[in-house]
């Protein structure tokens, strides 16, 4: 095939130019990768954490190396809302991509209030409600635990947006099909999955926790086939699409994502391995769908084959 | 280890580092950071490196010729200390790094460099860098087989006794491990001496992206973290909240 794959997705009401997204935390606000990525190339960038108030964060070390993978407990640090108004909007309102501002709070009312803040803003493409963070202490993954607050907040987000709702989900959970299906039921009109899982790691000289925060969330290729599984599982309950996130390095395992049915993926951990990895990962998918003959990277969602 | 890259040669100011990814598979994952430590001519730049674990051990088995994933410059470097001001270096171990890159960027040779080492074998030679003749380098070493039989600091200790009266026109530039950057700074606060510190952190991308390498500033007002990649690796000793560390 000569012509140019169409790698064009929908999410829901989100039309994106390719597939391929930054995951939340990863990819700052853009403006750190600017020498290297062009975000205008890309699908979409979820932009870091943002909160009401400015978030200063957990206590260092916040990070640790673990086998094929990393754990972080960064705590949302974030300018807050006000802040990113003024220094960070009006440059992203200049990009030519998906820009989705990822949205923490306290309580469901800083949800809420998050959510009408941005809403109707221009540049802001959508929003992808963190109900997951392994990192903070109140908030974040209590939320996205249970199915009926899980729910509620969804519910908070989308009454209060014009935009786009996409709700990121914890793998932290029993059974992520009750919370998929709940999110759903609430009015979502995409979900990101997987959030980090929760780790620790011990210093066996000191014997003290490697991470000041005691557990941290594992990211990184170690946590991706569960990640898979989990989209499977999701894509299985739900109608509305599924964004796959866990560990993506290359082409390859964006491609895992998608034939287990995920319409897009975030890269997440791959930017600090390789800062160009959305674009090489863009560049693969164009490739394989050329040597395959896919016209049109759509075809490939869900496209898992099993042995009846 | 000497790499070729005219591009970062070009770019780097002492005292920036670079995100080296050993190997090109998944384990280990992440880049480690490594201060540039000078150059060699235009096209190549050093770093030093000891083998503490895996992602050292497969940086030592990279061959002559080999190629890496080099990221970088990265980081704020060192401002050059104004002419006419005494150049004190004080590095511990693998700390001698950026100082001398620093050492090498200085115009002016009034450096006095002091460093210290567990032993005699494991002082680090300046020898692959050029254009540092002229330099007054003195030893410590623990063991006591090379120099003063003692701390680094011991040696800095003793020339700022001998030199107090210029305090006023020294600035220092210290790099190594905690225990001798805590005490260095205390010090060089007590005789209020400019200082400036090179810090290490885990890091995880280099850019200020991921936010891993925070370190807490001494002034809540300001902002309670600076992210050592990105505000640093270079600090101003009174910007950083020293206890906390």
């Amino acid at each position: 095939m000569s012509s140019q794959p169409d790698l064009r997705v929908k999410l829901g009401p989100l039309d994106l130019k390719n597939p391929v997204i930054t995951a939340s935390g990863t990819f700052g606000y853009g403006r750190e990768y600017k020498d290297i990525v062009d975000p205008n190339l890309l699908g979409g960038i979820i932009l870091k954490g943002l909160s009401l108030k400015p978030r200063a964060g957990n206590p260092p070390p916040r990070i640790v190396e673990t086998p094929c993978g990393m754990l972080n407990a960064i705590g949302l640090a974030n300018m807050g809302l006000d802040a990113f108004m003024k220094q960070e909007l009006p440059r992203l309102q200049t990009l030519d991509t998906a820009v989705i501002a990822n949205i923490y709070g306290h309580s469901i009312d800083e949800y809420g209030e998050l959510a009408a803040a941005l809403k109707g803003v221009d540049g802001i493409s959508a929003i992808e409600v963190n109900i997951s963070c392994p990192n903070v202490e109140r908030g974040g993954m209590a939320f996205g635990t249970d199915p009926d607050v899980s729910a509620e907040v969804t519910g908070k987000v989308v009454r209060n947006t014009d935009k786009p709702v996409i709700v990121k989900l914890s793998p932290n959970v029993k059974d992520i099909r009750i919370i998929a299906k709940a999110v759903e039921e609430a009015g979502a009109h995409a979900l990101s999955l997987i959030n980090t899982i929760t780790g620790m790691a011990i210093d066996i000289e000191t014997r003290a926790p490697k991470l000041a925060n005691i557990t941290g969330g594992l990211s990184g290729p170690a946590i991706r086939p569960v990640a898979i599984h989990m989209v499977y599982q999701a894509v299985q309950t739900v109608d509305i699409p599924v964004i796959g996130v866990g560990g993506i390095m290359d082409s390859r395992d964006a491609l895992e994502f998608l034939i287990a049915g995920a319409h897009a993926v975030q890269v997440g951990t791959a930017n600090f391995v390789a800062p160009r990895a959305t674009l090489d990962i863009l560049e693969g998918l164009k490739i394989f769908c050329r040597d395959n003959d896919v016209a049109q990277i759509s075809e490939l969602i869900g496209s898992l084959k099993i042995a009846e | 280890m000497g790499l070729r890259s005219p591009e970062i040669v070009a770019d780097a100011k002492p005292g920036q580092f670079v995100m080296i990814r050993v190997g090109s598979g998944i384990e280990p994952l992440l880049r480690r950071p490594f201060s540039i430590c000078g150059r060699q001519g235009n096209d190549v730049f050093l770093v030093l490196y000891r083998v503490v674990g895996k992602g050292t051990a497969i940086m030592a088995e990279t061959e002559k010729g080999g190629r890496l994933s080099v990221l970088g410059p990265l980081g704020n470097g060192f401002e050059l200390p104004k002419p006419g001001q005494t150049v004190v270096l004080v590095a511990g171990g693998i700390g001698v790094a950026p100082l001398f890159s620093l050492a090498q960027a200085v115009k002016e040779k009034d450096i006095q460099f002091m460093a210290g080492f567990g032993s005699s074998d494991e002082i680090i030679r300046m020898d692959p860098i050029n254009d540092l003749n002229g330099i007054n380098i003195s030893f410590s070493t623990d063991d006591g087989t090379k120099g003063h039989a003692g701390l680094v600091t011991d040696l800095l200790d003793e020339y700022l006794k001998k030199n107090r009266d210029r305090s006023d026109s020294m600035s220092l530039f210290i790099c190594g491990p905690l225990p001798m950057l805590k005490r260095v700074a205390a010090m060089a606060l007590d005789h209020n001496i400019s200082c400036h510190a090179s810090l290490e952190s885990a890091m995880a991308c280099g850019l200020g992206a991921c936010q891993g390498c925070a370190v807490r500033s001494s002034s809540q007002e300001k902002t309670e973290f600076y992210h050592v990649c990105k505000d640093g690796p270079v600090f101003p000793i009174g910007t950083i909240d020293w206890n906390s560390l």
